[in-house]
């Protein structure tokens, strides 16, 4: 163990971090929007809209990550008609196909746990709801709403841990986030076990403070589950 | 129960000297090579290990009297796999460095091969019209020194892509300031990115470069440019790397190596998979 390689690597691991940050940040914004359309498709009544949302989710759980971050990155640049669209000025970023890789795949997992959330919601208390008069917008924010994502929480908070860990893949597409700077230490000064023990280090405490996190917001939906005081 | 357990534990006690006269009697070396570098070493369609290394390798077993099993292991980590001793040796086109010496030893070199740039048919590094000379950058003449500056001016400010802990990392690194430098871990992404116009430039050894030119048809394009750069930052020579400790090991090599650099099998290795004589002269 050589402690003088693993704290001077520290600082520029560091370096890392807000890009891990953006990478994890962006994609599970981008993909909670994207996955509440896809939970949308998937609830409602129509076959086909069901059956697109279906494959979506089949598809984006079933391959592994690393497959499609190379079919987006490595994949689609194969093509001349992709490089000669609107859409190469986003794709030839590897920034930005990281980001899109991460969103398409949270936003498969995140559209199943608001679709489980969402069903979970008791039929009796909707029924009720609209016996009362409420119009099916408030039925949604205050019957459905705080019932699903109290359902929902603890797993998206799962998948919240998954996604930082998950973007270390970027690492593979030339992206110097954690990983990425601790594979470049690496090449310079061949000590493997000292710098992913650092860089693991940080994310065990990236992943510490989002544990905290969901911990309050969890604390903060169930006020009726406190031990009164 | 206990039974069962004393014969298990006699069985293996007894498999295990059964194997120790023969394990003496021939050893065995365990030789890591990337497999994703031809033609210094690669795969075939059925994921066989094929090249002038693997060549090389069968060729320094049998002088040495070994039994040798080459094996394939991401460029990455390949010097940490040693040091772990997941394998005896590295025959990876792996360049002797001072850095590297640092960590492991080299048995070698047995071959060398100039550092180029390339640029994609069309790009404007190519109208730059650099000269194509040799620098031999173990001592760095004023001219040899205006070559390089040359070059490292035609691409400041470009993206360039380079294979993640190699000496042309290292090159980039040192000696061109103020270039974009963008690390693989395979030879073959960079190839696929330079195509795809991601990256203005690549750089890597002239077979490599060679190699690539001749993967596919949309790497056609793929244009040698600027000067052919060796030894210096670049290091002197390919070797065969041992752990520090395995000095019995290296010395061996070191021997077989010089015997088949002599009497010629290496330039007819050479000849065969780059097409020139890349042997140490």
């Amino acid at each position: 163990m050589n402690l003088s390689v693993m704290w001077s690597a520290v600082p520029t691991l560091l370096a890392g971090v807000p890009v891990t940050l953006q990478l994890v940040g962006l994609a599970l914004l981008f993909g909670f929007v994207l996955a509440s359309g896809v939970a949308w498709m998937r609830l409602s009544a129509n076959r086909v809209l069901s059956a697109i949302a279906g494959a979506y989710v089949f598809v984006f759980r079933g391959t592994p990550l690393l497959v499609q971050i190379f079919l987006i990155y490595y994949g689609l640049g194969q093509f001349q008609a992709v490089r000669a669209s609107i859409f190469w000025e986003i794709l030839r970023e590897p920034y930005w196909c990281g980001i899109l890789a991460l969103t398409l795949n949270t936003a498969a997992y995140t559209s199943e746990m608001i679709r489980g959330g969402i069903q979970s919601v008791p039929h009796g208390q909707i029924e009720a709801a609209r016996a009362c008069g409420f119009s099916r917008f408030l039925v949604f924010r205050r019957i459905v709403a705080p019932i699903a994502v109290r359902q929902a929480l603890p797993a998206y908070g799962n998948e919240v841990i998954l996604m930082v860990k998950a973007s270390s893949l970027a690492s593979t597409i030339t992206l110097l986030e954690i990983t990425g700077i601790a594979r470049r230490i690496i090449s310079q000064t061949f000590a493997v076990f000292e710098v992913f023990i650092v860089a693991g280090a940080i994310y065990l405490l990236i992943n510490f403070l989002i544990t905290r996190l969901i911990r309050y917001a969890e604390w903060r939906v169930t006020p009726h589950l406190r031990r009164p005081a | 129960m206990k039974k069962t357990l004393a014969a298990i534990a006699t069985g293996m006690i007894l498999i295990a000297a059964a194997g120790v006269p023969q394990a003496q009697a021939q050893t065995k070396v365990r030789i890591a090579t990337e497999g994703a570098y031809l033609p210094w070493n690669g795969m075939d369609a059925s994921g066989k290990l094929i090249g002038f290394e693997i060549d090389l390798a069968a060729e320094l077993c049998k002088r040495i009297g070994a039994t040798c099993e080459v094996m394939a292991q991401d460029w990455d980590g390949i010097i940490p796999g040693l040091q772990s001793r997941k394998y005896d040796v590295i025959m990876a086109g792996m360049s002797i460095t001072d850095e590297r010496k640092q960590v492991i030893s080299f048995a070698g070199p047995y071959a060398t091969e100039p550092t180029v740039f390339a640029a994609m048919k069309g790009s404007p590094l190519l109208d730059q019209n650099l000269p194509t000379t040799a620098v031999d950058m173990a001592e760095i003449t004023p001219d040899e020194q205006k070559l390089i500056d040359q070059t490292g001016a035609a691409v400041k400010g470009k993206t360039v892509g380079v294979q993640v802990s190699t000496i042309q990392q290292n090159m980039l690194e040192q000696l061109m300031p103020g270039v974009e430098v963008r690390t693989y871990d395979k030879v073959d992404n960079l190839g696929l990115d330079l195509v795809s116009g991601r990256i203005d430039a690549i750089v890597a050894d002239r077979s490599a470069i060679e190699g690539l030119i001749k993967a596919g048809d949309q790497n056609k394009d793929i244009t040698k440019f600027g000067p052919a750069f060796s030894r210096g930052v670049l290091g002197e020579g390919v070797g065969a790397g041992v752990r520090k400790a395995d000095t019995e090991l290296q010395a061996k090599l070191d021997k077989a190596i010089k015997e088949a650099t002599a009497d010629g099998t290496i330039t007819k290795l050479t000849t065969q998979w780059f097409g020139y004589d890349t042997s140490i002269k």
